[in-house]
């Protein structure tokens, strides 16, 4: 099999890679080793709806709910209510409709998908890549190709095969567990966020909902004060204390990279992109929209250098370029907030949460916020001035 | 030896993700080992079901 360019994986990055280049005009291959498009889930599914309206047209069955804005809880159960609106609402997605939406469009823009295929590792000739070899419905299967994009997850190998050393290290992965939850308490307009060193360590639980009192509750610890089956355990222990009642109907486990902007993602011949390329957002642990964001990016470049014949490093250096402009920065910040955020104490927690009761946080957002908790904890939070302000 | 344990593993590619010899691959729903694997532990830790265990 022969084709302009070979995507590996299947996921929002992937599937609009492929999309793009498709849609320019390049023969596109895309694999996914899994039998089913987005399933097992491995996310929270929430995503801003302004986001996502830029980049797609979102069809209604995609999306489970619609989210208001957010409450936050500190250590001590003070809590304060943000509202998205100035920012837009949030969506809560349904992800396996959503992923296997996006491979559809994909597949309409003119890229082939190839199911159940697993890439074993990069082709080449005469030093150069020239395509993946792959097995696919355990057949073995080559396919040649100038130019790959590596979109294959937390787990890529794609970076590693074309020596970009992708291996996070412990500080830089948060450990995730959930659950689908259906309880009477969950409220299906807002999403809740839990903070606490010893509910979740250095990270957070979230409750965002799915509609009819169904919610996605979750935690992410940092990796390097993870155990083994320390999420589980605490996201177990979070549920007897907050939702003793609540009934799991679906579980879910995932690593999410929160490493903050990788130096290049592309090599010759490869471009990374999303979870591959560690493109989540540090703070939040969002990444879905990056991954799809540096999808359209990659596939644009994708089109410039086949028809320029030049996938060297040098020719794809503008996805790097434009990447890094683009969600980069962003990335780039909230890796210093994370960094910072990460190391306070409960007490601080529940000093900086507690200085926010007397503030109207209904039409505020994230960044909102943080403005108006620098001005009431100049000290605590000083090591920010210059991401704040 | 580094073994996993197929009952509590949901095949979430974390450990993949963390292993400096990259001697981890999800096939799917089962985690493969290859002889690279130096014990370091690493994967052990960040298993959010605590599925790999190194044993002496
Ligand atoms: C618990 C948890 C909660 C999260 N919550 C949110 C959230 O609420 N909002 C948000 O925006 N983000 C969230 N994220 C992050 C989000 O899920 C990811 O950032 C997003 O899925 C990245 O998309 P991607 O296309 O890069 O990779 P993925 O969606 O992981 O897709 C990669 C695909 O590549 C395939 N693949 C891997 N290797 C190969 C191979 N060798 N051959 C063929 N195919 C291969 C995989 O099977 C997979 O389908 C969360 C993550 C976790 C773990
Ligand atoms: S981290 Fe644990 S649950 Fe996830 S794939 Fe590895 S062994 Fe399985
Ligand atoms: S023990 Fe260390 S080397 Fe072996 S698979 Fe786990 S992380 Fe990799």
């Amino acid at each position: 099999m022969k084709c302009d360019l070979i995507v590996v994986g299947g996921g929002p990055g992937g599937s609009m890679a492929a999309k793009t280049a498709a849609s320019a005009g390049l023969k596109v291959v895309m694999l996914e080793k899994r039998q089913e498009i987005g399933d097992p889930v491995r996310c929270a599914e929430g995503v801003s709806m302004k986001g996502l309206n830029r980049m797609v047209k979102p069809e209604p069955k995609w999306i489970s709910s619609v989210v208001k804005g957010a409450r936050i809880y500190a250590p001590d159960g003070k809590r304060v209510v943000m509202s998205e609106s100035s920012s837009g609402n949030g969506y809560i997605l349904e992800r396996k409709v959503f992923d296997r939406g996006l491979a559809m469009q994909a597949a309409q823009a003119g890229a082939k998908v190839l199911v159940k295929t697993r890439a074993l590792g990069l082709l080449r000739k005469d030093g150069a890549i020239s395509g993946v070899s792959a097995l696919r419905i355990g057949e073995p299967l080559q396919i040649e190709a100038p130019l790959i994009i590596g979109a294959d997850g937390v787990e890529s190998k794609v970076g590693r095969w074309a020596g970009i050393d992708t291996t996070l290290k412990l500080p830089d992965i948060e450990s995730c567990a959930q659950f689908l939850v259906h309880d009477a308490s969950i409220d299906d307009e807002y999403t809740e966020f839990f903070l606490g060193n010893s509910i979740a360590p250095s990270g957070y639980v979230w409750s965002f909902p799915k509609g009819e009192k169904l919610a996605n509750i979750g935690l992410g610890i940092q990796g390097s004060r993870s155990k083994p089956g320390e999420a589980v355990r605490l996201l177990r222990q979070f549920m007897k204390t907050r939702f003793p009642n609540g009934k799991v109907v679906e579980m879910v486990v995932g690593g999410d990279p929160c490493s903050g902007p990788i130096d290049s993602a592309i090599a010759d011949g490869v471009m990374l992109v999303g979870d591959a390329a560690h493109q989540t957002d540090p703070f939040t642990g969002g990444g879905i929209l990056n991954a799809m964001q540096a999808g359209i990016i990659a596939g644009e470049v994708a089109a410039e250098a086949i028809t320029a014949c030049d996938v060297s490093r040098s020719g794809l250096k503008e996805y790097d370029d434009r990447w890094k402009e683009d969600i980069g920065k962003i990335i780039a910040k909230s890796f210093q907030l994370k960094e910072f955020f990460v190391k306070l104490t409960d007490k601080d927690l529940n000093h900086l949460i507690g200085s926010m009761a007397k503030e109207d946080m209904s039409k505020m957002d994230l960044a909102g916020m943080l403005r108006v908790l620098f001005r009431l904890n100049p000290k605590l939070l000083w090591g920010l001035k210059s991401l704040i302000i | 030896m580094l073994t996993v344990n197929r009952y509590k593993c949901c095949y979430c590619g974390a450990c993949v993700a963390v292993c400096p010899t990259c001697s981890l691959e999800l096939v799917e729903t089962w985690l493969e080992v290859s002889a690279e694997c130096k014990e370091c532990g690493l994967c052990t830790k960040i298993c959010p079901v605590g599925a790999l265990e190194v044993e002496a």
